[in-house]
């Protein structure tokens, strides 16, 4: 083969190459940021956002949610937040979801990231259908499980009684005195985060958490006995479930415990 | 004075009206004025109109994002404006990082390190192959991939929303158009100005430039953000058809002999030349 004498052609691949390791640098370095900002982070969405991967791609960070929340709940993200750069966000603690029966926040969206479908139940639009997160206690570090009458939670729950309620229980320390034990009903819970920004302990022991993080599904590995419905799910699974024979199964286990000369062997 | 005022009145006018278009949005978000809501990524105008930036859109189609009518609407409207006026008239007259490097390229000018050579020569072209990594990026990570860095977008929610560390994004650019690269971003790198430019080609307002009044000074060259679409100076009378020009007139202020001049220019005659 000739050895390259064109000049023109050589600088000509020279600069691509050049360009391609430019390029290739600048590349790394851009999706290492992507895959870092797709990375779910404990970031409480507002109501009716879609599920956060498409919500990452759907939102345009255009911030009228921001503008339309009357209470300055929401705010976006800046770099230096853990939320992907410029979308809304809120964080309960320190200034909780109000559930404004209007929802001017999901109203306002002019994407589909704040879908109103998704605050829809049976044809009926509420801010009720929220489900922007679902609140954990604490055990450990919670009050009124630790026996004093707390109920802060409760009482700042706008669905007090339904999505908390107070359990009381007999509290066998004292034999005289009463536990008043919040519990989340996981159903009814939004995510509003009301009882996070009231909860009286240094940090705090109630916790919005987003629902891939926490929620009330356990998987559709486990079969609940003593549901019908989930009774139903058995009847089309194989029974004849049949293993490969290697040396360690080819008995039964029966006839292995029953053959003390085979296991003495 | 009058003709200080005179000698900068496109250059006055555009800070004026990159000022009020902030301040606008500004206003809404702290104090609720109903002008406009939402910021240069969408926005709704006088609560009717709606704008978004096609760039954006078009990232978010790569992403795999269903497009919302109202998005569709906004862009469809952005698209009419820029396809007529000019898509890069949003860089010189509206975009918040204009004002960062035209600061930088003044200071380059009056340092008078503008003219030699910079060691990294970058391509103008470059911003052509973001715009194409940008779209890859965004159909692979499944988010729109410019959006999470652009500078332009940190810049406008910035000021209408909060800075955080965002504002080490805007001085890195204003020094790497200081010293390392004249016109670095916005002339070099910036998809959002090359995706406009590429939206405004046949845009009807353009600058025309009059080989007969020209006297060879030079003047223009030296304030242009993009020089390449001066070509014709000196040489033929002609339309400034390139793309990349940012409608931004300082190559009419500095022309002392009139040579340059806004006017209205049907498509037909663009394509003939």
């Amino acid at each position: 083969m000739d050895k390259i004498t064109s000049l023109g052609r050589r600088l000509f691949l020279q600069k691509i190459m050049q360009g391609v390791g430019y390029s290739a640098l600048g590349i790394v370095a851009w999706s290492a940021f992507l895959s870092k900002s797709q990375a779910k982070s404990l970031t409480l969405r507002p109501p009716g956002a879609i599920l956060e991967n498409e919500f990452i791609s759907t939102c345009m960070r255009c911030g009228m949610c921001v503008q339309a929340c009357p209470f300055d709940v929401l705010q976006l993200a800046t770099i230096s937040d853990s939320a992907p750069i410029g979308t809304p966000y809120f964080i309960p603690r320190t200034n909780a979801c109000r559930l404004c029966l209007d929802i001017p926040c999901a109203s306002a969206c002019p994407t589909d990231a704040l879908d109103l479908k998704r605050l829809t139940l049976n044809d009926t639009l509420s801010i009720n259908n929220a489900k922007m997160g679902l609140a954990t206690i604490n055990t450990q570090s919670c009050l009124a499980y630790l026996g004093l009458q707390c109920t802060m939670c409760i009482r700042a729950c706008p669905l007090a009684d339904i999505a908390i309620v107070q359990h009381s229980e007999r509290n066998p320390r004292t034999g005289m005195h009463a536990f008043l034990k919040p519990v989340i009903n996981p159903d009814f819970c939004t995510g509003c985060g009301l009882c996070e920004q009231a909860c009286p302990t240094e940090i705090t022991s109630i916790k919005v958490l987003p629902l891939y993080i926490s929620q009330k599904n356990i998987g559709s590995h486990y079969i609940i006995g003593w549901k019908k419905e989930d009774e139903v799910r058995l009847k089309n699974t194989p029974t004849d479930v049949t293993m490969e024979k290697t040396k360690r199964n080819e008995r039964s286990a029966i006839d292995n415990v029953n053959d003390i000369e085979g296991i003495l062997k | 004075m009058s003709n200080f005022l005179f000698k900068n009145r496109f250059f006055l006018s555009r800070r004026a009206v990159q000022l009020l278009v902030l301040s606008v949005y500004f206003l809404a978000n702290a104090y609720g004025l109903g002008i406009v809501s939402g910021n240069l990524s969408s926005s709704v105008v006088f609560g009717t109109i709606p704008l978004s930036d096609p760039f954006t859109a078009l990232q978010m189609f790569f992403a795999g994002a269903v497009i919302s009518a109202d998005i569709l609407a906004g862009v469809l409207v952005v698209l009419f404006f820029y396809g007529v006026i000019g898509g890069r008239f949003f860089c010189s007259w509206v975009c918040p990082v204009n004002i960062v490097t035209e600061s930088a390229a003044s200071i380059r000018r009056w340092l008078d390190f503008g003219e030699k050579e910079s060691p990294l020569s970058l391509s103008r072209n470059i911003r052509y192959w973001i715009i194409a990594i940008s779209l890859g990026l965004s159909f692979i990570f499944s988010l729109a991939a410019f959006e999470m860095i652009s500078p332009i977008g940190i810049a406008h929610r910035g000021i209408i929303f909060g800075f955080g560390f965002g504002w080490f994004f805007i001085i890195a650019i204003f020094v790497f158009d200081l010293f390392s690269q004249k016109y670095g971003w916005c002339g070099h790198i910036c998809p959002l100005g090359g995706f406009n430019a590429l939206i405004g080609k046949y845009s009807l307002i353009k600058v025309v430039h009059d080989k007969d009044k020209c006297i060879l000074s030079m003047e223009c060259f030296k304030v242009c953000p993009e020089v390449e679409v001066l070509n014709m100076v000196g040489k033929k009378s002609h339309i400034v058809t390139g793309a990349e020009c940012i409608k931004c007139a300082r190559c009419i202020e500095a022309c002392d002999s009139g040579a340059f001049q806004v006017s209205i220019v049907g498509i037909a005659k663009q394509l003939r030349g």
